[in-house]
Order: C-alpha cells, then sequence, then structure tokens
C-alpha cells in the first residue's frame, strides 16, 4: 500500500465521525483536536476505524504521538512497514 | 382496552408528528419491538411498545402533528394470557406515568393542512436542507414524497411553488414556512426545558475533586490487553461509578411529579450527549447498575453513535431517572448542570487532569476530576448529596468492582 492511501484513509476515517468538516481546510500539520470537533469518543471510534482498515495495533500508550494527520499517516506507515518486516 | 399514547421525548416536548407506522392493525407485538416512528424538533425517535400485544386500530394517520399523551393506537394487551409462559417484567420504571399523567381525554387533532405522505428520509433531508414539504410534489407511490423529489425541489431553490397541488390538499400557504429549522427547532426545545427546569427546581450544588490514579491505572492496563475494539474510556468508569452509587441513594434518582418526589427502583443513567451541528440530547442506558463495565462500555459508545446518526428508541428518551454530563473533553474543571425535569438530579464531571494531591502529609501529582452534583432540595439534602459523591469517590477508588 502506498502512502496517499493511508492518508486518504485517515481522511475517511475523520470524516466518518466529522462529516461537517472540509478536508481540504484541515492544516496536516497542526493539532487536529484545535480544528476539528473531536472529543474522545469520536477520536475512539477513528482508531477503530484506521485498525480495521489498516489492520494495525495501535495502542494507547501511542496516542499522544497521533495529535496531527501527518503525525497519524507516518505512524501508521511505519507500523505497516514494521508488520511487513516481521512477516 | 390499553392504548399506545404519544410518548413524551423530553420535558419540553408537547407535540410529535407521526412519520411513519412500522405496524398494521392485528399486527402481533413484543415488548421492545418499534411499532412507528415519531419526529420532535430533537429529530426522529423509534416507538419501541412496553408490553406484548396486539395492534388493535391505528387511530393517528402519517404525517399527523399529534398532542402528548394522545392515543396513536388502541393494543389488545396479552399480558397474563397463557400462551406464554410470562417471564415477569423486573420493577417497572414509572416513567409510562409521565406520558399518562396527561390527561386521557386529549382528542386526537384534526388531520392537518400539512399533513402529507412522505418517506422519513425525505423528510429527514427537507428538515436538512431547509425545504417545506408543501412545495414538493410527490412522485413516489401514491403521491409520496421521496427524498428525490425533496432533492429536486431544493435544486429548483428556494421560493418556488409547484403549479400543482397534492390531490386532496388545500391551497399551500404563500408565506414562507413557519417550521423553524432543525437546529433553531432544538435550541427552542433546549431553552424551554432548561427554563422550566431553573423556575421549578430549587438547585443545590456540590462538588467533590476525585483521586483517579488507581482507576487510571487500572484502566491503562484493561485497555493493553484488549483489543482496540473493546478499548473503554475514562468517561465508562465515571458513569459506571454514578449509577452504582446511587443504588444507595434513591433521594436522587427519581421524577418529581405532581408535588411529590417519586424515587425509581431502576437507575436509567440519562446521558448528555452533544450533537454535531449544534443542540444536546440526553437519552439513557437503561438499568446502567446492573450492566459490567465492558457491556456498559458498548451501550455508551451505541447510545452516542445512534444519538449523533439517529436511531434513539422512546423509552431511551423517557425512562432516565437521572443524568450525568461530561464535559472534560475540552479542558473545563468543574460544571454546575440543570436538572432536566422532572428528574432531580444531574452529575457532572470536568476534564480528568494531573494536579497536586496532599495525602498522609505527602504531596504527590494525581490525576484528578471534579465531580459535582446538582440536586432537588425538594427531594434531597445536602448532606445525602455529599455522601453520595464520597462514595463515588470510595467506587472509582475500587476500579476493579465497578
Amino acid at each position: 500500500m502506498t502512502a496517499p492511501d493511508v492518508r486518504a484513509i485517515v481522511f475517511d476515517a475523520i470524516r466518518r465521525v466529522a462529516p461537517e468538516v472540509n478536508p481540504s481546510s484541515i492544516r496536516t500539520g497542526e493539532r487536529l483536536r484545535g480544528q476539528v470537533d473531536l472529543d474522545s469518543m469520536d477520536f475512539l471510534s477513528i482508531v477503530i476505524d484506521l485498525h480495521e482498515k489498516l489492520k494495525v495495533e495501535i495502542p494507547e500508550a501511542d496516542y499522544g504521538r497521533l495529535t496531527t494527520i501527518d503525525e497519524i499517516v507516518s505512524y501508521l506507515e511505519a507500523r505497516m512497514a514494521a508488520m511487513q518486516g516481521a512477516r | 382496552m390499553a392504548e399506545l399514547k404519544m410518548p413524551s421525548l423530553g420535558a419540553d416536548m408537547e407535540f410529535g408528528t407521526l412519520v411513519q407506522w412500522r405496524v398494521t392493525a392485528g399486527d402481533r407485538v413484543r415488548r421492545g419491538d418499534i411499532v412507528a416512528e415519531v419526529e420532535t424538533q430533537k429529530g426522529v425517535f423509534e416507538i419501541d411498545i412496553r408490553e406484548d400485544a396486539v395492534i388493535g386500530e391505528l387511530m393517528v394517520a402519517e404525517g399527523a402533528r399529534v398532542k402528548v399523551g394522545a392515543p396513536l393506537a388502541s393494543l389488545i394487551t396479552t399480558a397474563g394470557a397463557a400462551e406464554r409462559p410470562t417471564p415477569t417484567i423486573p420493577r417497572r420504571t414509572i416513567a409510562p406515568e409521565v406520558v399518562s399523567a396527561v390527561p386521557a381525554s386529549v382528542p386526537a387533532p384534526p388531520p392537518s393542512p400539512e399533513r402529507l405522505r412522505a418517506s422519513p428520509l425525505a423528510r429527514r433531508v427537507a428538515s436538512e436542507l431547509g425545504i417545506d414539504l408543501a412545495t414538493v410534489d410527490g412522485t413516489g407511490e401514491g403521491g409520496v414524497i421521496t427524498r428525490d423529489d425533496v432533492e429536486r425541489s431544493a435544486a429548483r431553490g428556494p421560493g418556488v411553488l409547484p403549479e400543482a397541488q397534492l390531490p386532496g390538499m388545500p391551497p399551500a400557504p404563500v408565506a414562507p414556512s413557519q417550521a423553524p429549522a432543525p437546529v433553531a427547532g432544538m435550541r427552542q426545545a433546549i431553552a424551554a426545558a432548561v427554563s422550566r427546569s431553573k423556575r421549578e427546581i430549587p438547585h443545590y450544588y456540590l462538588t467533590r475533586d476525585i483521586d483517579l490514579g488507581t482507576a487510571m491505572s487500572w484502566l491503562r492496563s484493561a485497555n493493553e490487553s484488549r483489543p482496540v475494539t473493546d478499548r473503554m474510556l475514562p468517561a465508562a468508569l465515571l458513569l459506571k461509578g454514578v449509577a452504582l452509587a446511587l443504588t444507595k441513594f434513591p433521594q436522587l434518582n427519581g421524577f418529581h411529579l405532581a408535588g411529590e418526589f417519586r424515587p425509581s427502583a431502576d437507575i436509567h443513567l440519562g446521558v448528555a450527549i452533544a450533537i454535531r451541528d449544534g443542540g444536546l440530547i440526553a437519552p439513557g442506558i437503561l438499568n446502567a447498575d446492573r450492566l459490567s463495565l465492558a457491556d456498559f462500555m458498548r451501550s455508551l459508545t451505541d447510545l452516542v453513535r445512534r444519538a449523533r446518526s439517529g436511531g434513539l428508541k422512546a423509552s431511551e428518551m423517557t425512562d432516565p431517572t437521572v443524568t450525568v454530563t461530561n464535559l472534560g473533553d475540552d479542558g473545563v474543571q468543574t460544571v454546575l448542570a440543570v436538572i432536566t425535569p422532572p428528574q432531580v438530579a444531574i452529575v457532572g464531571f470536568g476534564a480528568i487532569t494531573e494536579r497536586p494531591w496532599a495525602e498522609h502529609g505527602m504531596i504527590g501529582v494525581r490525576p484528578v476530576v471534579t465531580a459535582s452534583l446538582a440536586a432537588d432540595h425538594r427531594a434531597s439534602d445536602g448532606r445525602i448529596g455529599s455522601q453520595f459523591l464520597a462514595e463515588l469517590s470510595r467506587l472509582l477508588g475500587t476500579p476493579e468492582a465497578l
């Protein structure tokens, strides 16, 4: 899977909980929570969605590293690469 | 003969529109079955039936606006019938009395001019787009207005009245519809409920800081061994703690009706849920004290999802005996909330934050939450309230028992 796919899946997961959001208005290097109205239940829904689409484990301890879209995408890509390597 | 009545889906509700029947005369229904959909200012709700019955006569047509408490259908109840070993319904909630408190003699309203045949989806889309259904031509079966009709009408732009009227319809008024936009409607409903609350209920307020050190580390390690789909949020611990603490304080759980407080044997925990495009709704997790923590979390997730996307049941709106509001996500420390009438208490939680915490002559840093109670002074006194918060604190200190 290539990088743009992961990014599209992340946007898709965000849009599922926050349909009012215009993806092109999100600044991907800035904190997501400040730009999109997300509570902890929404965030958990996004994590579940990403887990189901990408088959990546996202431990709760790592939530702190997932504050911007760019961070989420590179985190997921790194996890997926590690899983590939383990096989 | 029993009757199915228009339920009160909120302290402020006077009327509901019967959007769709899901049953017809002669249908056999079981407790919990969905029989109709009703639209209020707060959205579309599924009407679930409270006992096994056979539907007699449907007394109200789809599209009719019906006063709370007015009959919707006659029911032939089969309760106690020999044909089925009747599971005894556990301790009844007193909620049905809220509905029957309205005089049963309220006549069904005459067919109103805005009685239109439209699919629920079309109604939802029309209300989202601000389209008056009276201006839409129905092309569905029997002239029923479909979603496509609404969208076509929206594309034509506002102010364009159709040339032809629906058969049997009085001429559509030329003036724009009086119906408020959905967000404005919900705002009105909230305004009515909180105004009534502050007018009628003598609130008293208590707060207590609760050390969540044990609870948060227990939750962290519990979540480590769970798949992401079973992961629990701190809110589940807090809310389940409230439900359990209430089992010891019946003075805080129930309804104040007709000048007297009636405690409820069941604990139906209303959860204040923010709606994305504005507004608030507080449906309940029924018998919250009897659910395991994992089941409670699942119920909470499901309730939030349905509150935001539709599919709440009438019983979830009428039954809550107490409410919890959790405003911590944006960092607020203390919430002093407004009681939802006819309930007598609301518990509030602010953000869980790391704070200095003094204990045994030492200062440490702990995750702490400020819990608040707003309670109806007619039903309880401050001492009861403070004992409740102490019990809540004790329960949250032993999370494995939640």
